[in-house]
């Protein structure tokens, strides 16, 4: 019997040493709520300003250039706004539970997930511009919830198997998206705001909820 | 003969956890530096460099020495020969732990 609870806890070991050297577990789910808050309140400030713009356009009844030319930079500063503010309380909320449990934010894992998820998202940000740069501007959301959602694909296999199906969600709203352009907006909200917050709740509801035993 | 022999995979090499745990991280990482197996295992240089010795020896792992910068950063990654030991002592501890009951 004893040698058999022997083996039993080596196999656990080699299980336990296999995830904890290949996955990044510490990621918690308040970044991505977190995130989700920004996304939101980004939308909610474009969306306004975008209503303010055409409420004026109404009112005067005629376009002015320089006005959209305003409108594409507020735009543009605000959702660069959004994606330091979002990154900013992600690195946050992850570093600080790394210190609760005694893991390194810095390590191994926390590598491989990152240059896993940049392969995509550089990719996907480069092809944004080049869009852009075409004003091709129709297809930016759907391009960036899509090159977002294979990030997170692509770097599920080094951390939590929960980013692989958020990872997906994004990739079908981003495909949706593709349906309805004039909405961009409303899916931009729904991709990075509703469903960081949603995943990151149940994260945070599965695996930090109760205290981390200790390993 | 070893195929009804249940304990034939099991690998004295393996009997020691710290070697067990290089193993474990070898055989799912394409490659690893000697400081991040120092920090996942949490032994000491000298206690570490031992065992990889050992297992560099078995030739269960081939040992890369090169630089970053100026520090000299050694990676391991696991062998043919590596994978199947590996392999076979698992299946081995699975047999037994199955066969007692």
């Amino acid at each position: 019997m004893i040698k058999q609870d022997q083996h039993l806890e080596a196999l656990q070991d080699i299980r336990q040493m296999m995830q904890r050297s290949s996955r990044f577990l510490s990621l918690s789910g308040l970044s991505g709520i977190a995130a989700g808050f920004w996304a939101l309140l980004g939308a909610y400030f474009a969306y306004q300003w975008i209503g303010d713009y055409y409420h004026r356009y109404n009112q005067e009844g005629n376009f002015s250039g320089r006005e959209f030319q305003e409108l594409k930079l507020k735009l543009f500063l605000l959702a660069g706004g959004v994606l330091c503010l979002a990154l900013l309380s992600a690195f946050y909320f992850t570093w600080r539970r790394t210190q609760k449990t005694n893991g390194q934010f810095w390590n191994h894992t926390s590598k491989q997930l990152a240059i896993n998820m940049f392969i995509p998202l550089a990719t996907g940000g480069l092809f944004l511009l080049t869009m852009l740069q075409h004003n091709e501007w129709r297809f930016v959301v759907p391009a960036s919830l899509l090159f977002y959602g294979l990030a997170l694909v692509n770097g599920s296999k080094y951390t939590l198997s929960d980013i692989r199906y958020l990872g997906l969600s994004e990739i079908i709203v981003g495909l949706i998206a593709t349906q309805f352009i004039g909405y961009g907006l409303h899916f931009w909200a729904i991709g990075f705001g509703v469903l960081h917050i949603v995943y990151g709740f149940v994260m945070w509801w599965k695996n930090e909820r109760k205290p981390a035993p200790a390993q | 003969m070893a195929v009804n022999n249940p304990i034939a995979g099991l690998n004295k090499i393996f009997d020691n956890r710290i070697r067990l745990g290089v193993m474990s991280i070898v055989s799912v990482n394409e490659e690893i530096n000697f400081n991040d197996l120092k920090q996942l295992l949490e032994v000491t240089d000298g206690n570490l460099a031992t065992h990889l010795q050992t297992l560099e020896e078995s030739g269960f792992l081939k040992v890369h020495k090169g630089f970053v910068g100026r520090k000299t950063n050694t990676t391991y990654a696991i062998t043919k020969a590596g994978e199947k030991a590996f392999k076979d002592h698992i299946q081995a501890l699975e047999n037994m732990i199955r066969g007692v009951k």
